[in-house]
């Protein structure tokens, strides 16, 4: 397997790795990065627990190749909060109850700055739709769906 | 620490929870987030293809001389049977294979990908067998024999596995007389009830790490609610003393009981004991994750239920037949749990009930949400449904009327406890509007309500102990050790609650000393059967009352006070005699000096604590009959009403009302949280769920295929609320309430379905597809 030398900015951080052809964003996050915030839940695209902004936009991490992330600018969870400054969904996830087990969470948190990023004033059910992508077992999420409301009533 | 945002006295009120900024934040690790470094290695298994089958034999040679593998284990190195109740299971299988997916063999390299291709370069001769995948044709007398050693197999002494059958378990109620009940009914209802297989779908996949030291110290870092059985089962089926066998479970991503007792864990540690020294991850795929763990047990109930014209309920005939699958870690306990709560929460004076535990060639029938109830209450639910119309009475009223409540005699000759039921109905009667008719939102579209009660107890063996110790730091910040998990209910948080409440100091200044490990953490039975909040409530109340007692006897001396005109109050020790105070901080663990240099009294506070119920009794082999089956029951009930499109067949709850009677909130918000999201887990059940299996080989084993509810999908009206009847031996009045949530609303969803239709569905899921064929059954019924 051929391994590439590549140049990814994470979290706004210049990172230099060297992944092999066929890794993922995903792996290369949780494994060369020890960025383990992100989850692995499918490794099929079909859960959202590892969704991640790739250039803005929100990405399922184990459908991506590292090698696509070349010169990208990459955010996960951890790199959500500014200055020990929680992010606004961060803080109305935790004030709406919107977390239980917490391993959907990351990927929620993530599809969800993205949307408010696009659509500051999203209706309910843009969030709904935003949401549709990250599977959550506990919550039943009506309270992520708040949380996503209350934080865009804030910004 | 700032004196700001401090919540003082946090029992009953909605503090944040105690594990929120780590999850939030990614801080939080899951098993699979530990670093183990360039030592780690990866291990698959090697699973059965075939739903029954001899393993004639089994060649590694050629996995083995790949480059990477390390190790392959099979059932040769893992003689014992494991099991929690009932020991049927190998770890590796050594002569047989019983459902698609039973590991035969594991392969250690030192990649995921070696290690997955070496697994398909094991060979393994398999000489097939009859299969069995039905229990009511597992109960035939000529049905294909999955254990032909059942009789030999180490049981405990509740469960009755039927020698040279498939039956793992059987649990009878001979109660009154059924047979002369019958006369005196003015209306029976009679009806087979079917409940498919169903997954857990934790979003975290099951993942174990173990390492076998060549001290012979044994550690499993594993996603698990059960810690301490693990380590004890696990140590037991493989010859470790549980001294030398350590399990750490960190954050578990959703567990709904698949991440109860053992699953694959064991695979990992036989693994490990190859390359001692190594640490070995086995990881599950989503695929393994639906048909290599736990399901849900599938169920065919047939139930006769009668009542008189006064609107009694008179006489029950119950026959509960459980598609266990190929082995039964917690099945056998299902299975009676069913019977002893075969009534679900009505008190009814003759009652016939058998409950059959069976082995099909399905994969392993495990605990989830509910232990049975959902599936009991399914049936139970639409039989008390269509009596209640048999009779003209109110489905709603009827429920008041037979309802059970405090001080009656129930199923098991049990007196029941206070009980707020009752409370529950006119709660959720109100919530939902009962009895006021709503228009459609189209012509097309039908409306109609339904209601469902339920009642559940802690199923468990009677003596489950719990544990926990309270220790103070020097800035007075408290840190509690416990035994149970997280796994997303609240635990943390209301252990928390429980010990700042107790202790006298706010909410902030406690931690939870996680993660969990069997070497330092406290005794804990098991996450399961909602019996943290109750039963390690408990421990952790009386760790935190040792603790502050002891405080007060230090400072009782350095004052030369009474113990009596003490107390701890907002993080201080205050005398209401002398009104003094003085601050916890430093003294909780340098202690204090004596005046006039007599020297020094206290030192370091660590107060411990214990809870095991001592008062269940066995209960009768025949007659199910005893003083005391079970510890209590929660119970609750939901009204729903839904709007059904005849055109497609779909189902939209319009609205969800639940409310229950948990003893005391000890955090309200986090009981709303819970019935929220337990409604959704059973509403999702409801709709959309079924683990297919075609002759015993899953056919939709992915998310794409196995659909559960998103955010699209999940009703937006819910409303939840509780009642408070308080739990004798329970923290502050406390009893369970994690899994109850989901027992009423497939129930509740199926009256509705008729209420709006007119059609009985006595088979779950409730998809669109069933509805709509059900609704042009009904249309060619009409015009033949």
């Amino acid at each position: 397997m051929a391994i590439h030398s590549i140049a990814v900015t994470v979290n706004g951080a210049k990172e230099y790795v060297d992944v092999a052809s066929n890794l993922t964003l995903l792996q290369m996050l949780r494994e060369s990065l020890a960025l383990t915030g992100t989850k692995n839940g499918c490794a099929a695209g079909e859960c959202g627990a590892c969704t991640v902004l790739l250039n803005g936009e929100p990405v399922n991490s184990c459908l991506v190749l590292a090698v696509e992330a070349d010169g990208a600018e990459v955010v996960t969870v951890e790199g959500l909060a500014h200055d020990e400054q929680l992010d606004v969904v961060q803080q109305t996830f935790i004030e709406e109850g919107a977390v239980q087990c917490g391993f959907c969470t990351p990927g929620m948190l993530i599809s969800a700055r993205a949307l408010l990023d696009r659509n500051p004033e999203p209706a309910e059910e843009e969030i709904r739709e935003a949401l549709v992508g990250v599977l959550c077992r506990c919550t039943g999420y009506n309270r992520i769906v708040r949380a996503v409301q209350e934080a865009a009533r804030r910004a | 620490m700032t004196d700001e945002k401090l919540t003082f006295h946090p029992v009953g009120k909605s503090v944040p929870r105690i594990d929120a900024l780590d999850k939030v934040t990614g801080a939080a690790q899951f098993t699979d987030d530990l670093q183990f470094g360039p030592g780690l290695l990866f291990g698959r298994a090697v699973r059965s293809p075939h739903p029954h089958a001899r393993i004639k034999k089994v060649d590694a040679s050629r996995a083995l001389a790949m480059p990477g593998v390390k190790a392959v284990v099979s059932g040769a190195d893992t003689p014992g049977l494991i099991g929690l109740y009932l020991k049927d299971r190998h770890v590796f299988c050594t002569d047989r294979v019983r459902y698609v997916g039973d590991p035969v063999a594991g392969v250690v390299a030192v990649s995921e990908e070696i290690a997955e291709e070496a697994a398909r370069a094991v060979e393994v001769e398999y000489e097939e067998l009859p299969a069995v995948f039905d229990p009511l044709e597992a109960l035939k007398p000529d049905a294909p024999l999955l254990h032909p050693d059942l009789g030999s197999y180490d049981v405990v002494p509740f469960i009755f596995p039927q020698a040279g059958t498939n039956v793992s378990n059987v649990f009878r109620v001979r109660k009154g007389d059924v047979e002369a009940a019958w006369a005196q009914c003015n209306g029976i209802v009679e009806g087979t009830y079917r409940v498919p297989h169903i997954q857990h779908v934790p979003i975290e996949p099951h993942v174990a790490v173990a390492r076998w030291d060549r001290s012979g110290e044994v550690t499993l870092w594993s996603s698990t609610q059960s810690p301490f059985a693990q380590r004890d089962l696990i140590a037991q089926t493989l010859g470790i003393s549980q001294g030398d066998m350590r399990v750490i479970g960190n954050y578990i991503g959703g567990g709904f009981g698949s991440k109860a007792g053992v699953s694959m864990e064991a695979l990992a540690v036989a693994m490990a004991r190859k390359v001692q020294g190594h640490p070995v991850k086995v990881r599950m795929t989503r695929e393994e994750e639906f048909c290599c763990c736990f399901v849900r047990q599938g169920l065919v109930a047939r139930v006769k239920l009668g009542g008189t014209q006064e609107g009694k309920v008179l006489a029950l005939q119950v026959e509960y037949y459980w598609d266990a699958g190929a082995y039964s870690e917690y099945g056998v306990n299902i299975t009676r749990a069913a019977g002893y709560s075969s009534t679900g929460p009505y008190t009814i004076p003759n009652v016939k009930t058998d409950s059959y535990c069976l082995y099909t060639n399905h994969p392993v029938g495990g605990p989830m949400r509910g232990f049975g109830m959902p599936e009991i209450h399914w049936s139970i639910e639409q039989s008390v449904d269509r009596l209640a119309e048999a009779l003209g009475f109110d489905p709603l009223e009827f429920r008041l009327k037979n309802c059970v409540k405090g001080g009656d005699v129930i199923v098991t000759g049990m007196v029941m406890h206070p009980v707020g039921l009752s409370q529950c109905i006119e709660k959720v009667s109100k919530a939902i509007e009962w009895g006021k008719q709503e228009p459609p939102s189209a012509p097309h579209k039908r409306r109609g309500k339904g209601v469902a009660i339920c009642w559940k107890a802690p199923a468990m063996p009677p003596n489950p102990g719990s544990e926990a110790w309270v220790r103070f730091n020097e800035d007075a910040t408290v840190s509690v050790g416990l035994g149970g998990q997280d796994l997303g209910q609240g635990a943390f948080t209301v252990a928390a609650q429980m010990a700042a409440e107790a202790l006298g100091v706010p909410y902030e200044w406690v931690r939870i000393s996680r993660p969990v490990d069997t070497k330092y953490s406290p005794y804990e039975w098991q996450t399961v059967a909602s019996r943290l909040t109750w039963s390690m409530g408990n421990a952790v109340k009386a760790a935190a009352e040792d603790a502050r007692r002891q405080v007060l006897e230090i400072v009782a001396r350095y004052w030369d006070e009474h113990l009596d005109d003490l107390d701890v109050r907002d993080g201080e020790v205050v005398s209401y005699k002398s009104e003094r105070s003085l601050p916890l901080k430093n003294m909780v663990v340098y202690g204090l000096p004596l005046p006039g240099d007599q020297g020094w009294i206290g030192g370091p506070i660590i107060g411990r604590g214990k809870f095991m119920p001592t008062y269940v009794t066995s209960l009768d082999a025949e007659t199910g009959q005893g003083q005391r089956a079970v510890v209590h029951y929660t119970t609750g009930a939901q009204a729903v009403e839904v709007e059904v499109d005849t055109e497609t067949g779909q189902v939209e709850i319009v609205r969800l009302a639940a409310a229950y009677d948990v003893g005391k909130a000890i955090n309200p918000d986090q009981v709303h949280v819970q019935l929220e999201g337990g409604v959704v887990q059973g509403a999702s059940s409801a709709l959309f769920e079924q683990l297919k299996l075609e002759q015993g080989q899953p056919v939709n084993p992915s998310f794409v295929d196995y659909r559960i509810m998103t955010a699209v999908d999940v009703p937006r009206r819910i409303i939840t609320d509780y009642t408070e009847v308080p739990q004798d031996d329970g923290p502050w009045g406390a009893r369970g309430v994690g899994e109850h949530p989901m027992i009423a609303t497939a129930p509740a969803i199926a009256n509705a379905l008729y209420d709006a239709l007119g059609i009985r569905f006595n088979d779950m899921p409730l998809t669109a597809e069933r509805v709509f064929l059900a609704l042009e059954e009904k249309k060619r019924a009409r015009s033949g």
